[in-house]
Formats: structure tokens, C-alpha cells, sequence
């Protein structure tokens, strides 16, 4: 609690930590508006959301050391991880889309420790980054530094959630995405080839995650582990702003970034993770009370 | 008389048979004690996941309060080492079922997926804090006090003990299944808000079914952690990349919600991956997710429920009332 002390004498200093956090909590709102995606469209929760974002952190590494600019890392790791999605997809993901809960929760529980261990196996546990060779803004006289990766990500991170957006809302597959979430019979009643939607909802899940593991890459570090902590933020960023409530998202993912951030300078970064974590049950406990409040008679 | 002679001579058999493994092979008795230990992990991971239909993936958090909670006590008490692990298990377990009672009011009023990611988050969160808290020992982790006798006897020891908490687990959870306490639990599993406009107080039974899960695994936690010696906060205590994800899988394998099918499910596991593991050299946990995927999807209902399905008879079911397997799970 000893940096308590620095952030009451220097003011500037949580301002700093406020900026960090914001961009931060954009790549948590892209991460989680995917998993919003295959939520609400396919009624699964994609425990290996967070694996995707690592393999995607992956490609971009794997152009980095050859030699290609990062920045090029950022589609063709939305590609190669469209792709990536569509052979889940057709391999495993069809098969669990209209099962019970405990198959598809405990398949992609599955899938994330696959990918996970396959990674381990094949990249090594080292942690890595993607160095983008960006500078550093200076403002208000250099009291506050913001390095420009960062801004390039949280733009990014904008930048590809309005292609998303824009996507589901103008163009025939779109509009058959958000049909079949509605009503999936009646959808496909009307023509809608509800496994091809799926397919393709899963493989832009996928290719979100593609993209946001590119910026986190080039922003912070990746290691074959950080997939359940990306998982994790969000299920809780979905649980709090509520399924096909974008504007929530966002907002539920800048405010985790940013708690986050002052998480990590006031306990400690080695306690980040942890923060991360009881967060999670602290918000799921949270809501069960709530809902508890209109059940007064058993308990 | 020949009835119960028929069903008894089975028990009687494995009875002698673990008995008389570990004197006969005093080499493996490691193996055979943790064989124990991955029954109890199935059979308390089904008392919630299978015969209440609640997917936990975070009960491995108790196993690891129990074995903090011991070693500590083991450690600050002062005793000697018999009284010392006696009374270090008895309030690891107090602590784990304390433990489960005070979280259980938060997170069984949630459902389904989330009260799967909740756990899931329970017990990462406890490997986090547990590494990052100095009284007990951080990321170093924490030394179990030596035992007093060579080596041949402490393995033999930690058997026994083992032996016994996964026998006594068994007839309990027998006696819990048989009684107004199983049907109450499988009725939440059916239908929840069904059985709660029965008048059945569903948030009672589902914490004191999380509670019994705590007990056997507190008490587990507090014995493992003195057999293996050394607790690492990530890799042994809260070790939910291991044991959090086999105990689910050991239960499925063998056949969620039934009593012999978690028993069979870890025996099974547990001797495949000590002959072959050793071969995948370090593709043991890639393979450990393929298999999760492959029996979730493809074999669901487990060994059990396929034989019930298969050979209905067997179970005493007449065909007619044969329903069983995937179709029960809510």
C-alpha cells in the first residue's frame, strides 16, 4: 500500500495510470465483444477465448522475427486466425453448438488447455514481445508518457470492432448472424443456413481474437499462459455489461483496464493476476445477491 | 444368503487386493497412495458436478486450504508429528468445509455457466494469492516437517491413510446417495425450480453438498501435502492445470452422477498415465486436453452410463425404465 503514498502526493501520477488503463481496457472490450459474439449467436461460452488472443499473439511474433513489420501482424493474424476459427469450428465447435451446457463449457475447456499445452510445446514457455520500434509521447511537460504502440492498439482495438459492427448490421451475413441469434428455427425456416452462420460467427470470434492477440503482442508480452486471464476478463466484462450491449462493453472493458492498472501499482504487479481473479468472483457474487433480492421466501 | 455372498465376494476381493498391494509391491506404493488420492478428487468432484449437475471447475481450492492450512499448523504448533498431522488435518478440513459453507452462500446461487467460470476463477484466484502471501511462504511454497522413520515406512503410512479417507469417502457418499439427501441433490440436477416449488430448500442442500465435497478433499489436501513433501502454491496445492482438470475428467471418463463410475474413471486414468505418460515426453497435457474433448464430445455418458445403456440389466433397471446417460444431465 506504500504507493498509496505516491498517488496522493503526485496527482499526475493516476492520471498516468488512468491513461495506461483506458488503453489497456480496449483490447479487453475487443476480446470480450467476441465472446459476446458466439454468446449470444451459438449459446456458447468460449473458455478458450483467451487461447485464441495468444495464438494471434503468436503469428505477429512468429512475422516480427522473420523480419516483417509487426503492423502487417495485425490482419494476417485476423486471417490466419479466421482460419484457425473455421477448422475449430468444423473439427469440434459443430458439434457442441446445440448440446447441453456441460458439453460445450467442458469441450472448449478442453480446447483451451489444447491450445494451450500445443503452444507450450511448439513456441516454449519463454514470455516474448513484438518490439514495434514506436516512440514515446511526452504531455503536459513530460509529467505524463504514453508510448504511441499503446495509442496504435487502443485505436486498433477501435478500428476493429466498428468493421464488426458495421459488418452485422449492413451486410446479408450480418444480418443473417444477428437473425439466428435471435431465433436459430426461425432463422433457418427462412433460409438461413444456420450451420454456415455459425461457422463463419465462431471464425470471426476467432479472427477478433486474432487481431487483439496481434496488438497485444506488439503492446505488452505473450506467453503460452496468458490465454485464461483473457478468458476470464471477458466472461466478467460480458457479465457486467450484459449480452449484445456494445456500448456497455466498452465501457465495462475501459473501466476493468483501468482497475486493473491501479491494481497492479497498488498491490503489486505480482498480484495483478490475483486481482484479476477474485474480481471475478467478487462481481459473480455480487450479481447473485442482487438477483437473490427478489427471492425472499426460500433460502 | 447366495445373493449377498455374490455381491459381497467383489468387495471382498478388491479389499484383499489393496491390501496386500503395497506389501507385495513396496516400489509403486507412491503411485498406489496417489491412485487413492484421484479416486477421492472423482468421487467429491461428482457429489457436485455429477449428482447435482453444478459444473465445478475450482474444488481443487479446497484441497488446497486443507494442505496450507495443515501445514501451517504443522508448522507454528509445535507438536510432534502424529500430533502434529492429526491435528493439522483435522483443521485443514474444518477450514476447507468453513471455507466452502461461507463461499457456497455467494456462489451456488449462481447457475450454469456461471457458476462454472466462478469457480474456475476461485481457484486460480486462490493460486495467485496463495504465491503472493509471505506467511505462507509465497512462490517458495512451504517444507512439510520430516517424518520421523525411514522412507519405505512414510510411504506406507501416507497408503494406509490415503486408503482409508477414499474407503470412508466411498461408504459415505453411498450412505448420502441412498438417503433423502441423494434424491434431493439429483432433483436439483433435473430440474432446480421444479424441485425448490416442491418446497425443497435447494440452497441448503447444494452448500452442504459443496461442504461435503470440502471435507473429504481438506482433509485429502492435509495428507498429500505431507506425502509429496513440498507445496508449491500453483503446481501441488491450488494445482488446477493437474488435478482441478483431471478430477472432472476421471469422473466423466468413468461416468458422471453414478457411484462406482468416478471410482472406475480415476483407476483407470490414473493407471494409463503412469504406464504411457511417460512415453508423450512432455505431450502429456496436449494429450490431456485432446482427451477431454474427445470423451465430452463423443463419449459423454461415460463408462457406466454406456454399460447402463447397453446392458440395462446389470443395474437391476427392467428396459423399460432404462432412461439414463446424457439425457439426465440439466
Amino acid at each position: 500500500m506504500s504507493n498509496l503514498q505516491i498517488l496522493i502526493q503526485a496527482p499526475i501520477f493516476s492520471v498516468q495510470l488512468l491513461i495506461d488503463g483506458l488503453l489497456v481496457g480496449a483490447i479487453f472490450a475487443l476480446v470480450a465483444y467476441g465472446m459476446a459474439l458466439v454468446w449470444g449467436v451459438m449459446n456458447i461460452i468460449n473458455v478458450a477465448q483467451g487461447e485464441l488472443v495468444m495464438l494471434g499473439g503468436y503469428v505477429t511474433l512468429i512475422l516480427y522475427q522473420a523480419g516483417v513489420s509487426p503492423f502487417l501482424g495485425i490482419p494476417t493474424a485476423a486471417i490466419v486466425l479466421y482460419l484457425i476459427g473455421l477448422l475449430l469450428y468444423y473439427l469440434v465447435i459443430w458439434r457442441i453448438v446445440e448440446r447441453d451446457l456441460f458439453v460445450s463449457l467442458l469441450a472448449t475447456f478442453g480446447l483451451s488447455i489444447l491450445i494451450q499445452q500445443l503452444a507450450n510445446q511448439v513456441f516454449g514457455a519463454n514470455v516474448e514481445t513484438a518490439r514495434s520500434d514506436l516512440g514515446t509521447l511526452l504531455l503536459f511537460g513530460g509529467s505524463i508518457t504514453v508510448s504511441e504502440i499503446k495509442l496504435v492498439a487502443f485505436v486498433g482495438a477501435f478500428i476493429v470492432a466498428g468493421i464488426m459492427v458495421v459488418f452485422l448490421k449492413y451486410s446479408r451475413l450480418g444480418q443473417a448472424i444477428r437473425a439466428t441469434a435471435q431465433d436459430a428455427r426461425a432463422a433457418r425456416i427462412l433460409g438461413v443456413d444456420t450451420q454456415r452462420v455459425y461457422a463463419t460467427t465462431f471464425a470471426l470470434n476467432a479472427a477478433i481474437c486474432g487481431a487483439a492477440g496481434a496488438l497485444v503482442a506488439m503492446t505488452w508480452i505473450i506467453h503460452p499462459y496468458l490465454g485464461l486471464a483473457y478468458t476470464v476478463r471477458s466472461f466478467m466484462i460480458v457479465v457486467v455489461a450484459g449480452l449484445g450491449n456494445l456500448a456497455g462493453v466498452i465501457v465495462a472493458g475501459l473501466g476493468l483496464g483501468v482497475a486493473e492498472t491501479f491494481a497492479g501499482f497498488l498491490l503489486g504487479a505480482e498480484a495483478q493476476a490475483a486481482f484479476v481473479f477474485s474480481l471475478l468472483v467478487i462481481i459473480l457474487v455480487f450479481r447473485s445477491l442482487l438477483l437473490h433480492r427478489q427471492r425472499k421466501v426460500l433460502r | 444368503m447366495q445373493e449377498s455372498v455374490r455381491r459381497l465376494l467383489p468387495l471382498a476381493a478388491i479389499a484383499v487386493v489393496v491390501i496386500a498391494a503395497p506389501l507385495l509391491f513396496p516400489d509403486y506404493r507412491t503411485q498406489m497412495a496417489l491412485l487413492w488420492v484421484m479416486v477421492i478428487f472423482a468421487l467429491t468432484w461428482d457429489v457436485v458436478g455429477g449428482q447435482m449437475g453444478y459444473n465445478s471447475f475450482g474444488n481443487v481450492f479446497f484441497f488446497g486450504v486443507g494442505m496450507y492450512a495443515c501445514a501451517v499448523v504443522q508448522r507454528d504448533a509445535g507438536l510432534d508429528y502424529y500430533t502434529g498431522l492429526a491435528v493439522g488435518v483435522a483443521i485443514g478440513t474444518a477450514l476447507a468445509v468453513l471455507a466452502a459453507a461461507a463461499i457456497g452462500a455467494g456462489l451456488l446461487g449462481l447457475r450454469g455457466h456461471y457458476f462454472a467460470i466462478g469457480t474456475l476463477g476461485l481457484g486460480i484466484a486462490a493460486a495467485e494469492i496463495a504465491a503472493s502471501w509471505d506467511y505462507i511462504g509465497a512462490g517458495a511454497g512451504l517444507v512439510t516437517p520430516v517424518f520421523p522413520g525411514d522412507i519405505q515406512d512414510r510411504t506406507l503410512f501416507y497408503y494406509w491413510l490415503c486408503l482409508i479417507v477414499a474407503v470412508i469417502t466411498f461408504f459415505t457418499l453411498r450412505w448420502l446417495y441412498a438417503g433423502r439427501f441423494g434424491l434431493a441433490i439429483n432433483a436439483i440436477r433435473d430440474d432446480e425450480d421444479k424441485a425448490e416449488a416442491m418446497g425443497l430448500r435447494t440452497t441448503r442442500y447444494k452448500t452442504v453438498a459443496w461442504c461435503v465435497s470440502a471435507f473429504f478433499l481438506g482433509m485429502t489436501g492435509g495428507l498429500v501435502g505431507n506425502m509429496v513433501g513440498f507445496i508449491d502454491p500453483r503446481d501441488v496445492a491450488f494445482a488446477g492445470a493437474t488435478f482441478g482438470v483431471w478430477m472432472v475428467l476421471m469422473a466423466i471418463l468413468g461416468g458422471k452422477g453414478t457411484l462406482w463410475g468416478p471410482v472406475i474413471g480415476a483407476a483407470i486414468f490414473h493407471i494409463t498415465q503412469e504406464l504411457f505418460w511417460t512415453w508423450l515426453l512432455g505431450w502429456q497435457r496436449v494429450a490431456l486436453g485432446l482427451l477431454i474433448v474427445l470423451i465430452v464430445v463423443f463419449f459423454p455418458q461415460g463408462i457406466l452410463g454406456w454399460l447402463r445403456e447397453r446392458r440395462p440389466e446389470l443395474f437391476g433397471h427392467r428396459v423399460d425404465a432404462a432412461r439414463s446417460g446424457p439425457g439426465r444431465s440439466g
